[in-house]
């Protein structure tokens, strides 16, 4: 894998196209705390358009309580305390202005463990179309359909819409959560550690999905398998201990780590 | 299997299997007789009260009014008053209890007051019904002039039950898996949202469940009733909330309560209608659960 990385760098020396993306999610001396826990320390990232983020450390290091924060789902836990700004497009996302449910529908998630309702698939997909009143029913199917297809499941579902989704395998339920965070076409998908729960084929999948649906979406993932990281990123962060150690191309990261830290974290030393 | 440093010896514990085989059933009959002793009971109190009271089941049973003399007496009006005084517990008590459920699981925060509340909540559960008979007697009989009618005492058998239901919709409302609220969420949902399209739909089968039991109660409580002054002897229909009515506790009370042996087989009568009315009510609640435990 590395090998690639570093004969795509040869062979295209000049090619940084991340650097004129806009930037999507601006983060700047962000803080948090779950009560007297102080979970993210000082953190700052620039995530971009269209590209894929992979945030990678040892377990508990704080990757999932960062994703969480980006979109709110930290509102969520009672006792947390922030600081700092994180910018979604040039806004304040702690700000009041801006609503956490407008923000969760321009930031979709996509979580560790699938979590479909215990619904029809259709229903399932349609769930997000519903609670923002689309109620066209052509709209509402070709949204379905869509959605499902580019979560790469249509082909596996399209004979069972309205059987219940607790019968879908383990790696079907999370493309069809996959497919439903796409339901409202989200600018920004954030995957807490997709594919921990799945076995390797539909590991496999859900990764090839990450690396089509990079051409629509800006995708931010977490993931403590560093292969996976380094096979379907641009930008890797490395965190540890709350604190991002290193931040920069997966390339650099995987190939050239300014950091000892990284270092010895990606080559196995630790974590 | 078979290794060089057993510390087990297959052959000593072997041994020891009968005894605990032995020990097993003493057990299982000891299980076996609880059951079997509270079983007998229900069946020789049920059997005492159907050879009673079903000869007295008949058409003109139910379509009777009360009267002095047994075989004219029948159970419309208390029926029909307990469907009455239904009619306003049942909504009442299910918006008042839902509500204030999904306000302390969903929306309340955390703290010394919401917990005060939940420990109010809980011991209210205990508390005898004559209190609240008490309380429904001064509040809505005398502070509101509501009267011994349909409404005071559908008002006071919904504060009767409420705790119960608040506690039973809380219960269902906890277990429904914090997963299922993250996904509506991250989806962009409001808090509403979350609750009426994923929190109640999962929670709606032990609410209803736990509901009906609570209802059955209400149906079957006497003491309230005789503490706000409800007639027993009452020979028309309620034809609005504010009417006086009897219920079929009272009524059945009532026949116990006289000289004449007839009206006690009347009673037996009047309990086997409260008993069917209770296991259809039940059998509801065991349909509505197998119905949406699944899939909403
Ligand atoms: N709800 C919570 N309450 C208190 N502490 C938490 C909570 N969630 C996570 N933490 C703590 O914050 C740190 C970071 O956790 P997390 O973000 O889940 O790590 P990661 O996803 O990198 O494994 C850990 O030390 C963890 O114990
Ligand atoms: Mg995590």
């Amino acid at each position: 894998m590395a090998l690639a990385v570093v004969e795509r760098r040869v062979d295209n020396p000049v090619e940084q196209p991340s650097v004129e993306r806009p930037v999507v999610y601006n983060t700047s001396g962000c803080n948090l705390w779950y009560g007297d826990h102080h979970a993210l320390k000082n953190i700052n990232l620039e995530m971009r358009e269209k590209e894929v983020t992979a945030i990678i450390g040892p377990s508990g290091c704080g990757k999932s309580t960062y994703i969480k924060t980006l979109n709110r789902m930290i509102d969520l836990v009672p006792n947390v305390r922030t600081s700092g700004t994180i910018e979604y497009r040039g806004r304040d996302i702690f700000s009041k202005e801006f609503r956490v449910e407008e923000l969760r529908t321009r930031v979709g998630m996509v979580f560790q463990k699938p979590n479909p309702f215990p619904k029809s698939i259709f229903e399932n997909v349609a769930f997000s179309l519903r609670i923002h009143g689309i109620k066209n029913k052509k709209l509402v199917h070709e949204r379905v359909e869509k959605s499902l297809r580019q979560a790469a499941i249509w082909d596996e579902v399209k004979d069972r819409l309205h059987e219940n989704a607790y019968g879908l395998s383990g790696g079907q339920q999370q493309r069809l959560c996959i497919a439903r965070s796409l339901a409202l076409e989200p600018d920004v998908l954030l995957m807490d550690e997709p594919t921990s729960a799945l076995d390797p084929v539909s590991t496999l999948k859900v990764e090839e999905l990450v690396h089509e649906l990079k051409e629509k979406y800006s995708i931010i993932i977490v993931t403590h398998n560093m292969q996976q990281a380094a096979r379907i990123s641009d930008k890797t962060a490395f965190f540890l201990n709350g604190e991002v150690v290193e931040y920069d191309t997966t390339d650099k990261i995987f190939n050239r780590p300014s950091d000892s830290r990284t270092e010895d974290y990606i080559s196995g030393r630790f974590g | 299997m078979e290794s060089a440093q057993k510390t087990v010896h297959t052959d000593e514990v072997v041994k020891k299997i009968p005894t605990r085989l032995v020990k097993n059933n003493i057990y299982k009959t000891v299980f076996l007789l609880a059951t079997v002793v509270t079983s007998l009971v229900l069946i020789v109190l049920l059997a005492r009260i159907v050879s009673q009271g079903a000869p007295y089941l008949s058409w003109d049973f139910f379509q009777n009014f009360a009267s002095r003399r047994p075989e004219q007496a029948g159970i419309k009006a208390a029926i029909i008053g307990t469907i009455w005084m239904m009619a306003v517990v049942i909504p009442v008590s299910l918006i008042l209890g839902v509500g204030t459920a999904i306000y302390l699981e969903e929306y309340a925060k955390r703290n010394r007051f919401t917990s005060f509340i939940q420990m109010n909540i809980s011991n209210l559960a205990g508390v005898p019904s004559v209190v609240f008979g008490l309380l429904g007697l001064t509040i809505f009989v005398r502070m509101f002039f509501f009267g011994n009618s349909v409404l005071a005492a559908g008002l006071t058998m919904s504060l009767l039950i409420l705790p119960v239901i608040i506690v039973a919709a809380q219960e269902a409302i906890r277990a429904v898996p914090n997963e299922l609220r993250e996904a509506s969420y991250g989806l962009g949902a409001s808090k509403w949202q979350t609750v009426l399209r994923v929190v109640l739909p999962s929670a709606l089968a032990g609410i209803l469940t736990g509901s009906i039991l609570a209802f059955s109660r209400a149906i079957g409580e006497t003491a309230p009733l005789v503490v706000i002054g409800i007639p027993a002897f009452v020979a028309f229909l309620p034809t609005s909330v504010f009417d006086q009515f009897t219920a079929l506790p009272m009524q059945i009370y009532n026949w116990t309560s006289r000289p004449q042996e007839e009206f006690h087989f009347l009673a037996a009568a009047g309990i086997i209608v409260l008993l069917v009315i209770l296991i259809l009510m039940n059998s509801v609640a065991i349909w509505i659960r197998n119905r949406f435990e699944k899939k909403y």
